[in-house]
């Protein structure tokens, strides 16, 4: 298709919010990839969200 | 279920997982469906010829910019007034995302204005005023990232994304307030929108890909940040059982 003599500005609006959106999604995934290394490292030091008195019910 | 059945974060993280692969799919097909339609389907506009095709990301950008801000004040109302444990989380993980879609409308925007007003910017109202959206959302990211306690920089920051609520309202009716370069609103008015069918229906399209895009993306976000608050608690537990008298004078609860 023919995108006239404003193509440039076209292709480069697109591309931008392009990135963007792969921006974002990179930004969420490597976050929660953080996270949950985190999660396991603390499990693996005994670190857990139940307190031992809990443990024992 | 009601409302606050979801005040239990492990059951709306329960709820994410079965709701973000549908979501994330439809995503998919609207984003396919509107980027076909606002390149193969609608036709070029009469007067800004091929340059129209921007707007089909440009307003999409714009609402979610709006919205984004929108669902941060009912959030931050959830934080000060209801206290649901959710309600910082969600308007802490919708600032990153408000703040991106606010960059897209302001970027497409000056693209589209080089070749229709002859210049990428103009200090008019609606550009200036969301130039200021884009300052508040980047100020509140920082506002949470400068208070270590999740639960104070959640009051300060719900008291500041009320304040700047205040914005909203100047973004939607500055066309119609004061002369600006940028044209009035041509889709939601009082007497219907004022676009073709032909170019409107593409646009519809791509504002339902775009608002499924910020959900799939918030519930992600929303996800993390519960996750992070786990750690954060989790860590402070570590740290009060190495060293009980130094740290229970700073550990607060963060879930």
């Amino acid at each position: 298709m023919d995108l006239g003599s404003h193509a440039g500005f076209i292709f480069a609006s697109y591309g931008l919010c392009l990135l963007t959106v792969l921006g974002l999604i990179a930004w969420v995934r490597i976050d929660k990839a953080n996270l949950e290394k985190a999660l396991k490292d603390l499990a693996e030091q005994g670190v857990s969200r139940r307190r031992p008195q809990e443990g024992g019910r | 279920m009601a409302f606050w059945d979801y005040a239990n974060p492990t059951r709306f993280l329960k709820l994410v997982q079965v709701v973000l692969p549908w979501l994330t799919g439809l995503c998919v097909l609207a984003s396919a469906a509107g980027l076909y339609m606002s390149f193969f389907i609608a036709p070029e506009d009469y007067q800004q010829g091929q340059t129209v095709r921007i707007m089909y990301i440009h307003v999409p950008a714009a609402w979610l910019s709006m919205m984004c801000y929108s669902i941060m004040a009912v959030s931050s109302l959830g934080t000060l007034v209801w206290k649901h444990p959710l309600a910082d989380v969600s308007a802490k993980a919708a600032a990153p995302i408000g703040a991106a879609f606010t960059f897209m409308a302001l970027v497409t925007g000056s693209l589209w204005g080089k070749p229709m007003w002859g210049t990428y910017w103009v200090w008019d109202a609606r550009l200036t005023s969301v130039l200021v959206l884009l300052i508040m959302y980047l100020g509140l990211m920082t506002l949470w990232r400068t208070m270590e306690d999740p639960i104070k920089a959640g009051k300060a920051a719900a008291v500041l994304t009320l304040v700047g609520a205040l914005n909203l309202p100047v973004i939607k009716f500055s066309v119609d307030w004061w002369n600006t370069l940028h044209q009035p609103a041509s889709v939601m008015r009082m007497d219907g929108p004022t676009i073709h069918p032909d170019i409107l229906w593409p646009l519809l399209v791509m504002a339902v890909a775009f608002t499924l895009l910020f959900f799939v993306l918030h519930l992600m976000a929303m996800r993390n940040e519960i996750m992070r608050r786990r750690v954060r608690t989790l860590r402070l537990r570590a740290a009060s059982a190495a060293h009980p008298r130094s740290a229970v004078a700073t550990a607060q609860p963060a879930e």
